[in-house]
């Protein structure tokens, strides 16, 4: 069974995302802010990371650089989701080494594809 | 006491003295040198000894008559604020060092003149100097009780003549410039005048309070004395009309003596000095004056009939009583007054004498052609022996002419001397007429009055007191006595002499200018004199002049009075200040000034003048052209004026523009920002009702239970994107000002508690109590209750949401005074960052801080309020220095206060 981590703090929005993910057989983990993710990530190694940008406390960017820093989740995908949709913030997201940028609001179905793709 | 301690004392204060003088002189820029109580004790230079001793014998022999010397001054002394300061303003601009120099200058850099003023203040100072020197010697011969000298070399007044006279040679011509100030001996004479003035009063005291039982009873005591009621009255009309003649004479002598010029003008550092010397000095000239009817009274009744000199009743009386401390004390006093008046006069003379006698008339030409240090060298050796041959002279004078004379009749003959310079003095302040053929027909005429009507007389009654040619004029011409000049005999003879010495000088001065027209140096220097504060800045620009010189010619003069350093620095000035290219090879009209100017300090202004004239080929300019061309600079002054402000409004409108520009720009920036912030808010509701909606679509197997939970959650985002379209709607209505306020009268303790009771739904779900203090006051206020109802809500449920979870607490109170009333609510949560303060009012500030934790709210809460209170013309804000939690504060105009406007 695939992991995957789900870090975002709108808690509807997580909602709809365990719900498709448990459904196609992920075991999902949920965060609602970076640090409760890096603590989650202290105990699990998910295959697959989703990171909302726009969190409290730490960011989305700051929790994949810290990600980026620890050797064991070396083969993570992390897949950021946000709001910002301008190329700039995309760009910076990419550079940063997530492996996807899918913008708000998204297709929770294509969204599911794309971890699969991911993860294959 | 026996002369070589009191030598000795003398000794001792003295360099005391000069040690000031040089200690001053090396922090000549410290504040404790350049101040104006500095400047206002220097003027007190007027007080001699004449003053400190003569006065009293005035009081003692002929009553109140000593007044009229310190009346006039202080009767003037107002009217500083712009004379003086006209004068001040215009020896700066010119570099003007003296009054020889100064009037010389208005009147077309005249030589003659310059040489003249010289002479007449040589004549009517040098007796005075004397008369100084006497009173030292006098004094001192009273406090040792010891016969006057013959022999020179045991004359203790001799050794004191040279110390001074070394003294005042070394500090007062330290600078080449004479023009340069002289804070050492400005210093010395200020501390010299507090020492007289302190001494004065202390006698003063000592004989009203001690010797007598104050005012009262020497009046008493002095009341039987003989003559008492007829020397203490002013005496009907002819007597007032001679004090009004006394006064004038002292009036012109505060502004026309060479120390007062020395001290006043060319001394003075900073106009605004001015300001504290007219209050201090006539305040000062008051206390001087206040014990010298008692002590003279005193005096009276002490020695009635022993025959003692009046003038000296202040030494007589202590030593009267053997108070050997006092005695000295008062001598040291009048030595004060004395000396101070020797040094600062035989500066002044001798920077007339070498810049307006000597070097104009004798050694310029050997000048020429020497270098600046041979130069410096040389004017400096000729003042310097100038001062002492001064000092000297007066000496001799002293001692040939054994002055048996009171202090006050040589000192007034003195004054009325001086005062033959004041008509073309004024005139060169007032009058653009004025002419220098006008000037020199009025002060040799006066002079002449004052000779025949004066001074033949006093020379004369120095031998035979009852004269022929004093009692019936000469060749026995009635019209012709000199006391009683045509019949006019009801004046003493100094307002008399005064009276015809003046009217003739006034009237010729009048005549001659208004009949022959002076040349057009004259006529532009009056332009520039009268009108000063037009050319204060830019003086060298009202200057005339036309012809051919070159920069290179004038520099070789300059280098050789001020050497080629400070001639290049000149230059450098020079060329920025009127931005003109160093390459320029001809010298125009400002240069030549400029020049002039610059020697102006060195040699005076008539010698600068030749100077400048033997290197240059000058045109000659009618006085038509003259007029011309001032009017021409006048109006290219205002041009220029008009231009300078015209470009500086452009700059300032440009500046504006730019700030406006960039205010625009940052309103754009903001904007963006704002949209993208908008944005971001807007699609986090819509994702999540997007992503339940397709589930709810694609999956048809979802257990009830979740999918009525997916349907609540689109139900309440939508709600949520909704509230959020509201506020943004109703900010943008406050911000652009479409938002009414509906204001009517409110009792803000009601709406309060309507407000929570609102909230009560919201506090029950957690532990948190409510505190409303105050709740019994009545506040009223107008306000638009709606909108503060949105206010309080938004804040409390603020204060709701960052409430301690574990144990919340939240106060609210209110308070009013004249012109507010003030809501606050406090919160015991975490607090707010004091950086933070301003920003919570921002739009969105808590979607933009990443570090706060997300409460749930738009983030447009706080940014509402504050548009809500500022429309109400009221405050909100986050109060500062609080303990524990945060609070929030804002203020409506008071209900009373609200009512009258």
């Amino acid at each position: 069974m695939k992991k995957i981590l789900i870090v975002d703090d709108e808690p509807n929005i997580v909602m709809s995302l365990e719900y498709t993910f448990k459904k196609n057989n992920f075991e999902v983990f949920i965060a609602r802010d970076g640090q409760e993710a890096l603590d989650i990530l202290q105990k699990q190694l998910p295959d697959v990371i989703i990171l909302d940008v726009m969190m409290p406390m730490v960011d989305g960017f700051a929790t994949l650089e810290q990600i980026k820093k620890d050797e064991r989740l070396r083969h993570c995908k992390v897949i950021f989701l946000s709001a910002k949709n301008k190329e700039k913030d995309i760009e910076k997201g990419l550079s940063l080494g997530a492996n996807l940028y899918v913008v708000k609001p998204f297709s929770v179905k294509k969204l599911v594809d794309q971890v699969h793709e991911l993860i294959q | 006491m026996n002369s070589i301690g009191l030598l000795l004392i003398l000794v001792l204060y003295l360099s005391i003295l000069f040690y000031i003088a040089y200690w001053s002189e090396k922090r000549s820029h410290s504040k404790w040198t350049n101040n104006p109580y500095i400047y206002s004790f220097s003027l007190a230079v007027y007080c001699t000894a004449w003053t400190y001793y003569g006065s009293i014998g005035v009081a003692a022999e002929s009553g109140l008559s000593y007044l009229p010397i310190y009346l006039g001054p202080i009767l003037i002394i107002p009217t500083w604020m712009i004379i003086l300061k006209k004068i001040i303003r215009i020896s700066r601009v010119n570099k003007i060092s003296s009054i020889a120099d100064f009037i010389s200058l208005r009147y077309g850099n005249s030589r003659f003149l310059g040489a003249l003023v010289t002479t007449i203040c040589i004549v009517g100072i040098l007796p005075y100097i004397s008369l100084q020197l006497k009173s030292i010697s006098d004094t001192f011969h009273i406090v040792t009780k010891t016969q006057a000298s013959s022999n020179i070399f045991t004359d203790t007044t001799t050794y004191v003549c040279i110390a001074l006279a070394l003294f005042a040679s070394y500090y007062g011509t330290k600078y080449v410039d004479a023009s340069e100030k002289r804070r050492g001996i400005v210093t010395a004479v200020a501390m010299e005048s507090i020492l007289k003035l302190v001494f004065f009063l202390i006698v003063g005291i000592y004989v009203t309070y001690f010797v007598f039982d104050g005012f009262d009873d020497i009046y008493q005591k002095a009341a039987v004395l003989k003559d008492f009621d007829k020397k203490n009255t002013i005496g009907g009309i002819t007597n007032g009309i001679n004090w009004f003649f006394l006064c004038i004479l002292s009036m012109f002598a505060i502004f026309l003596l060479p120390r007062q010029f020395q001290t006043a003008i060319v001394e003075n550092n900073k106009e605004t000095h001015i300001r504290t010397a007219i209050w201090l000095f006539p305040l000062y000239l008051l206390l001087f004056n206040l014990f010298v009817f008692p002590i003279a009274w005193g005096g009276n009744i002490l020695f009635e009939g022993k025959g003692h000199n009046s003038d000296t009743y202040s030494l007589l009386i202590p030593q009267f009583f053997d108070n050997n401390v006092l005695t000295v004390m008062v001598f040291l006093g009048g030595f004060s007054a004395a000396i101070s008046m020797i040094i600062v006069s035989s500066i002044a003379l001798a920077t007339m004498l070498s810049n307006n006698l000597l070097i104009p008339y004798g050694f310029i030409g050997s000048l020429e052609n020497s270098s600046q240090k041979k130069n410096s060298k040389r004017i400096v050796n000729s003042r310097k022996i100038g001062i002492f041959s001064l000092i000297i002279l007066a000496y001799a004078i002293y001692r040939i002419f054994i002055l048996d004379y009171s202090l006050v009749s040589i000192g007034l003959v003195s004054f009325v001397v001086i005062a033959q310079l004041a008509p073309s003095f004024f005139g060169a302040l007032f009058w653009k007429r004025g002419s220098k053929y006008g000037a020199v027909t009025g002060i040799i005429l006066g002079f002449l009055t004052c000779f025949y009507t004066l001074l033949i007389p006093y020379a004369i009654g120095i031998t035979k007191s009852t004269s022929l040619f004093i009692q019936e004029g000469p060749w026995g011409i009635e019209l012709l006595k000199p006391f009683q000049l045509f019949g006019l005999d009801y004046l003493e003879p100094i307002p008399h002499a005064v009276f015809w010495s003046l009217l003739i000088n006034i009237l010729s001065y009048a005549a001659v200018s208004v009949s022959f027209k002076g040349n057009y140096r004259e006529r532009n220097y009056a332009e520039m004199f009268v009108d000063i504060d037009k050319y204060i800045t830019n003086h060298e620009n009202a200057f005339v002049w036309k012809g051919t010189a070159y920069i290179s010619d004038i520099q070789k003069v300059l280098q050789r009075f001020l050497g080629e350093e400070r001639t290049k620095r000149a230059l450098t000035i020079f060329n920025l200040k009127y931005n003109i290219d160093k390459d320029i090879t001809t010298a125009d009209a400002r240069f030549i000034k400029f020049a002039e100017n610059l020697l102006t300090g060195h040699i005076g202004t008539a010698s600068a003048k030749i100077l400048i004239s033997s290197v240059v080929k000058e045109d000659k300019i009618s006085l038509p052209e003259v007029l011309r061309i001032l009017e021409e600079s006048k109006e290219n002054i205002i041009i220029n004026k008009k231009l300078t402000d015209t470009s500086n409004e452009l700059k300032k409108i440009s500046e504006q523009l730019k700030n406006a520009n960039q205010e625009l720009v940052n309103k754009d920036i903001q904007k963006d920002e704002f949209l993208d912030t908008v944005t971001h808010e807007l699609r986090t509701p819509i994702t999540a009702i997007r992503a339940a909606s397709e589930i709810l679509h694609d999956d048809d197997d979802i257990p009830e239970e979740l999918r009525k939970q997916f349907l609540q959650n689109i139900i309440s985002e939508s709600d949520r994107l909704n509230r959020l379209i509201d506020k943004i709607l109703d900010l943008e209505k406050f911000e652009t000002g479409k938002q009414k306020i509906y204001l009517s009268k409110n009792n803000i303790t009601r709406t309060i508690k309507n407000t929570l009771d609102s909230l009560q739904q919201l506090v029950k779900n957690k532990k948190i109590t409510i505190e409303f203090k105050d709740a019994s006051k009545e506040i009223k206020a107008f306000y638009d209750e709606e909108r503060i109802v949105q206010v309080i809500h938004n804040l409390v449920s603020n204060a709701i949401k960052f409430c301690s979870e574990t144990d919340g607490k939240i106060v609210i109170s209110i308070a009013e005074n004249k012109d507010n009333i003030e809501v606050k609510i406090h919160n015991n949560g975490k607090g707010i960052k004091k950086e933070d303060f301003e920003a919570i009012f921002d739009k969105f500030y808590q979607s933009r801080n990443q570090n706060v934790k997300k409460p749930i709210g738009s983030g447009l809460g706080l940014a509402i309020c504050k548009q809500i209170i500022e429309h109400h013309k009221g405050k909100i804000w986050a109060e500062d220095n609080v303990v524990e939690g945060a609070t929030l504060i804002f203020t409506l105009p008071n209900y009373n206060t609200a009512e009258n406007s």
